[in-house]
């Protein structure tokens, strides 16, 4: 194709996109588009699969079997999720081996929360409320992305994990009602989790380059500053009915512009642990690696299981 | 050995009296396992009551670069429509 043909269908793109028309795997799309999407749609994805991680650690440590099911449920809606996320980058014709290889070989990232270790049992419900809370926002705004396979698994994603959300926050009002140091540990647990949560966002605005692109492409609704805006706004009230504190002093409410005003986010320790050296990098990624590694003879039997049935199955049909 | 899964696409009938309808895809070694991967990320709360997989390597798809040829003779083919015909108001039922 010529200089000029591309410059024609790109202009076509543009404007489907700017008529709110979704774009389908076989759909005609710039290169750029399509690596931004598979970039985009499996980091997601990863996120999704590490972020089993840190709470599959603690399903047989959860103090009663409704938390244990609600627990188990929850971790294995992340797995489905990460699944419907690898499918939907697949129709833009990468392979789940190569995006598994990213993810192993540091290649890929992941949302770099997963990596701040779940120590206590509180943690459960912070990771609940504020981690799947940020997430939520994030991906109720990628509901009308514009490339339908993930427009479609964030629909499903956002109506499962409502749940998710709920089942935490309802951990910490059950620490919180209970002793003074149930109560002490959901606040440590809110101490240590609530400016990672922010960081979910991603960079500031000014500091966020591919912003525009992906607003142009609607691959992104709203910035990352106005959904970590809406993020406090919406969980500084929630934190009142836990009744415990939101570990940031110069949090307060601004009568003028209708919002909270809050402290500033140390973006050295976001860079560190995105570049990996937070809390829990290497140990995420032993435990991924290793879980794959460990399951290659059980793949390898099911692919020999089925070449003997279907040669039995020939076989007959001689 | 490596050797990976195929890629299945799996559709559902939430419930009977409506079609199987395109839910996603997976990656399974075999039928049987595809059938009960699909149960496991799809239906996980009540949303069907049959599962149909079929390796994806089946599927013929048309190409959007064909669209016009292939949709767009249909638009000026309006006498395929009832409002179409005029007919006087007084007529009933039709």
């Amino acid at each position: 194709m010529s200089n000029k043909e591309i410059k024609n269908l790109e202009e076509i793109f543009n404007q489907r996109i700017a008529r709110d028309e979704k774009i389908e795997p076989k759909d005609w799309m710039p290169e750029k588009y399509r690596k931004t999407h598979i970039r985009q749609i499996s980091q997601h994805a990863h996120s999704e699969i590490v972020g089993m991680l840190p709470e599959g650690n603690w399903i047989t440590r959860a103090p009663s079997l409704r938390r244990k099911v609600a627990l188990l449920a929850k971790v294995q809606d992340e797995g489905g999720h990460g699944l419907y996320l690898y499918s939907a980058a697949e129709t833009l014709g990468i392979s789940r081996e190569e995006m598994y290889e990213q993810l192993h070989t540091g290649k890929a990232k992941y949302s770099s929360i997963f990596n701040y270790p779940a120590v206590t049992w509180a943690d459960m419900g912070a990771i609940g409320w504020l981690v799947d809370g940020a997430a939520i926002i994030n991906q109720v705004a990628l509901t009308t992305t514009s490339f339908g396979p993930y427009a479609r698994a964030m629909v499903r994603i956002c109506k499962e994990e409502s749940f998710h959300q709920r089942q935490g926050f309802e951990i910490l009002l059950s620490l919180c009602k209970g002793s003074e140091e149930q109560k002490a540990m959901a606040q440590d647990s809110l101490n240590r989790w609530w400016w990672p949560s922010l960081m979910m966002f991603g960079p500031k605005d000014e500091e966020s380059p591919n912003t525009e692109q992906s607003m142009k492409w609607k691959l992104k609704r709203k910035s990352n500053d106005e959904l970590r805006q809406q993020f406090v706004n919406q969980t500084v009230p929630q934190a009142k009915i836990l009744g415990i504190s939101i570990p940031d002093p110069d949090l307060k409410w601004n009568e003028e512009k209708q919002s909270y005003d809050f402290g500033k986010i140390d973006w050295d320790e976001f860079w560190q642990v995105v570049k990996g050296h937070g809390p829990c990098n290497k140990e995420r990624m032993t435990a991924r690696v290793g879980a794959w590694n460990q399951g290659t003879w059980v793949r390898d039997a099911a692919v020999a299981y089925a070449e003997k049935q279907s040669n039995k199955n020939l076989n007959k049909a001689v | 050995m490596k050797k990976n899964w195929p890629l299945w696409e799996v559709f559902v009938r939430s419930k009977n009296g409506l079609e199987h309808r395109h839910f996603g895809s997976l990656h399974a070694a075999d039928e049987t396992m595809a059938l009960e991967n699909a149960r496991d990320v799809y239906t996980r709360r009540s949303e069907g009551v049959s599962i149909w997989v079929v390796e994806s390597k089946h599927i013929t798809a048309s190409n959007p670069q064909d669209n016009g040829e292939l949709f767009e003779p249909a638009q000026d083919k309006v006498y395929r429509h009832p409002t179409f015909y005029k007919l006087p108001d007084e007529l009933k039922h039709m």
